[in-house]
């Protein structure tokens, strides 16, 4: 028994390595993130507002909209926040915001420090919505049109090309700008 | 002809390398004197070689010589020669080399000093030291040669990142991989006493100061680390929990709890197969924290080579050393007797929960680092545990560690006295309370928990500085006689007191982030912002020309009471070569605070983005990990480290030693 306990970190370490191994066969890259989401119906989720109404999938239905979601904690969040203002106060385009594993009180001091880019926040504590969109890591940006489909997913910061070449006139062409 | 007399002395290196792993062996286990001696020649020759290699290497790049591929690539003729020189390890190639040179030097070093050690175990320490340098040898000659050439050879060279253009990422490699290679040495002990089947306190008197010493680097190297995302990367943080920072913490950890267990070792004799298995622990997470940088298992801003191969390659020599070393853990340490019994409060007691606590901080970083990977594997969802996991599970396992660091040190040997150690403590505790209420008072709806762990530092540093009080009988006897007491007592003790506080000052400075402050936003020419008791007025952003850039350069005046405070000058480089952009923070650095600023995008109506940032106590952060480094170094000054000390101390006088040093 107790010979049994010294045997413990190599047999750790075998599952570690054959873990390794599976991660570096060929076609395995982890830069490419699953986008199986695209063009399926985005998954139902109700959420608390952060202030005021909460959001839900079926109150946004209708039109398309786009989703962020966002944390205080998250250092490149902070990077696209300017680009998220611009587009809200310039664009007017219908952006709402989902506080992914974030205490509400942290984020509602973020939006008021830097500004609310969002017509409306819904807060995501425990990460429920953030694990039935897939949410990787946050920030990520999601395009849903009227009927409620994901049509495109931006993973981390977008850039003001991103923005301009790809969630724009996509924006545009499901009529939601 | 220079390059390929390095690249001629790497394939030298290999060849002494793997005499110097074979022979010595073979002669420890047939007791033949003359191919036990074999190891330190070796060690010392493959020393050499390797700096011959590392020294053409750097010609290439001073002479920048761009038919070498490796030079060509990362080099150019504007660069600075100070980033020349240091572009040799900015790269893949050229930090693998940096690498098995620093693993030479510490061969090199246990060769020169362990003349007083028993013939096997030094034959075999340098044997095991000389498998590594095998396997990283072939792995830099076969999947990374720096040496290899082209021809024609292009005109000018491709530059290097200029993210790793920059003085402290200059510093930063060396003293991590100094760190890393370093625990190789405790490695090669852990397994050479597993192979004898022989731990005892000569043994551990061993280990310790060359883990102390990879220890101190390993810390500077962090701390470097730290200090560079800060003042690079604009945002402010020193912290990501980036899979390639939890690499270099996870050794940092462990590497901790080893130089503490160690202690028992030699003192007592006791929690033998624990302290080997640290030894080996240590050493695997470095290798694995080369492993994930270097094979792009991790995508991380620090990866600069993804290239599958190198990552098998990598991987067979982990399963060798790591799979091979906890193999040989499972089959001899059973037989490792145990020493001396303890009382659950004891000094013996609170270095055993130190390490309990330790490991599973190691362990949680290891989960949070590598789980989102393994259930990825399993095709599970991708998730990112990010920062509030390692909030939520690191941090609370640091405050009873940081609470036992004021008691431990009180204890004494074999069974201590809780409540006596609380009697002298109950100063420094009652100050922490009535600190605490203050200011939870003052701030009344702010951080609390930022108010608690500034109250744990309180409480750490107080408590190092009470037994340091206690031992030099300070305010019990006349001054002089103190400042006597303070001068006679061992090093040793005065590095203790000095790491431990240095724990508390990080600590004090890293609760105090709560209370920072900043501002972002757009701000037109000419206009004001207030931060912190601070106008910031950006007067103007002028075009500027450097060496191999074009830069945004802000004037952004910094006003105080109607006082002008200083002038500042973030920038924007741009760098036409690589077609990127970086920026250069302007941080006016002070031990109170930091006013941190940062120049982002111009907007289309002509204002820029701005990140301010008031961040009070933020160089405590980084000064108390140089503060802990400094006391690892004058514990390592220690005279019974010194040669011949140990040996001539193994009679009485240790006892003595160790009854007043009490460490």
């Amino acid at each position: 028994m107790k010979r049994a306990l010294y045997l413990l970190p190599v047999l750790l370490f075998l599952g570690l390595a054959g873990y390794f191994v599976l991660a570096l066969q060929p076609g395995y890259d982890p830069h490419v993130l699953p986008s199986v989401m695209i063009d399926k119906e985005a998954p139902a989720f109700s959420l608390a507002g952060l202030s005021g109404d909460g959001i839900s999938r079926e109150g946004l239905k209708g039109k398309p909209f786009v989703v962020n979601f966002f944390a205080s904690w998250c250092v490149p969040c902070r990077e696209e926040h300017p680009l998220l203002m611009r587009l809200s106060e310039k664009e007017h385009i219908p952006l709402y915001g989902i506080a992914y594993k974030d205490r509400p009180e942290d984020s509602r001091r973020l939006l008021t420090q830097f500004g609310n880019p969002y017509r409306a926040v819904g807060i995501d504590n425990d990460g429920r919505a953030g694990l039935d969109f897939g949410v990787y890591g946050v920030p990520e940006t999601y395009l849903v049109d009227g009927s409620g489909h994901i049509r495109k997913k931006f993973t981390g910061p977008m850039t003001a090309q991103q923005v301009q070449q790809e969630l724009l006139p996509m924006l545009k062409d499901l009529g939601g700008s | 002809m220079v390059t390929e007399l390095g690249h001629f002395a790497l394939i030298t290196a290999l060849c002494v390398a793997i005499v110097q792993a074979v022979v010595p062996l073979i002669g420890a286990s047939r007791g033949n004197t003359g191919w036990m001696q074999i190891g330190g020649s070796a060690a010392l020759a493959q020393f050499a070689l390797i700096a011959l290699a590392m020294a053409a290497l750097m010609h290439a790049y001073i002479v920048s010589d761009f038919s070498v591929i490796n030079v060509a690539q990362n080099s150019h003729t504007d660069k600075p020669l100070f980033y020349k020189i240091t572009g040799v390890w900015g790269n893949h190639e050229g930090s693998m080399l940096l690498w098995v040179f620093m693993l030479s030097l510490c061969s090199a070093a246990v060769a020169v000093f362990s003349s007083n050690l028993p013939p096997d175990l030094r034959a075999r320490v340098l044997s095991v030291q000389g498998m590594i340098a095998v396997g990283f040898l072939a792995f830099i000659l076969f999947t990374s040669n720096p040496f290899l050439r082209t021809w024609p050879a292009p005109d000018n060279g491709n530059g290097l990142n200029p993210v790793l253009q920059d003085p402290g990422l200059a510093f930063h490699p060396p003293f991590l991989y100094l760190g890393y290679v370093g625990f190789s040495v405790a490695f090669s002990f852990a397994v050479a006493a597993l192979i004898e089947g022989r731990v005892d306190a000569a043994w551990a008197r061993w280990v310790r100061p060359w883990s102390l010493a990879s220890w101190c680097f390993l810390t500077i190297g962090i701390a470097l680390g730290s200090w560079w995302a800060y003042y690079t990367l604009g945002w402010g943080g020193w912290w990501f929990w980036d899979p390639v920072e939890n690499a270099s913490l996870m050794p940092w950890i462990v590497g901790t709890a080893l130089i503490h267990s160690a202690i028992v070792v030699e003192r007592r004799d006791t929690m033998k197969s624990w302290t080997v298995l640290l030894c080996i622990i240590t050493f695997s997470l470095s290798l694995v924290g080369t492993f994930l940088v270097r094979s792009g298992v991790l995508s991380s801003v620090h990866a600069f080579a993804v290239d599958p191969r190198r990552g098998a390659f990598i991987l067979g020599l982990l399963v060798l050393a790591i799979g091979g070393s906890l193999s040989l853990y499972a089959i001899r340490a059973p037989a490792l007797k145990a020493g001396g019994l303890f009382a659950p409060i004891s000094r013996e007691g609170a270095l055993l929960l130190n390490n309990v606590l330790l490991a599973t901080c190691a362990a949680t970083v290891f989960l949070g680092t590598l789980y989102p990977l393994f259930l990825d594997a399993v095709n599970g969802p991708k998730i990112s545990v990010g920062a509030p996991f390692f909030n939520r599970t690191f941090v609370p396992l640091m405050v009873p560690v940081l609470i036992a660091m004021a008691v431990g040190p009180m204890l004494a040997w074999k069974r201590g006295d809780f409540g006596a150690a609380m009697q002298r403590l109950y100063l420094a505790f009652g100050t922490c309370v009535v600190l605490v209420l203050v200011l939870l008072y003052i701030t009344t709806g702010g951080p609390v928990l930022a108010i608690l762990g500034l109250g744990l530092g309180l409480w750490t540093a107080l408590g190092v500085l009470t037994e340091y009080a206690d031992r030099i009988r300070l305010f019990r006897v006349s001054p002089q006689q103190s400042w006597r007491r303070a001068k006679g007592l061992p090093r040793a003790a005065l590095g203790m007191t000095l790491a431990h506080f240095g724990i508390a000052v990080t600590v004090a400075g890293i609760s105090v982030q709560a209370f920072d402050q900043e501002y972002l936003g757009f701000m037109q020419v000419g206009s004001d912002v207030k931060l912190a008791g601070y106008v910031l007025h950006l007067d103007k952003v002028e075009r500027l020309q450097g060496p191999n850039f074009t830069a945004d350069d802000a004037t952004i005046e910094v006003w105080r009471d109607g006082r002008l405070v200083a002038t500042q000058h973030p920038q924007r480089r741009y760098f036409p070569l690589q077609d990127q952009t970086t920026g250069m923070t302007a941080i006016r650095s002070g031990l109170v605070a930091d006013l941190y600023l940062a120049l982002g995008d111009q907007d289309d109506q002509g204002g820029w983005t701005v990140r301010a940032y008031w961040k009070p106590m933020v160089s405590w952060i980084w000064l108390g990990g140089l503060i802990m480094a400094l006391g690892g170094m004058v514990s390592l000054s220690d005279r019974r480290w010194r040669i011949g000390v140990a040996a001539k101390a193994r009679g009485g006088r240790i006892a003595a030693h160790a009854a007043v040093a009490g460490e």
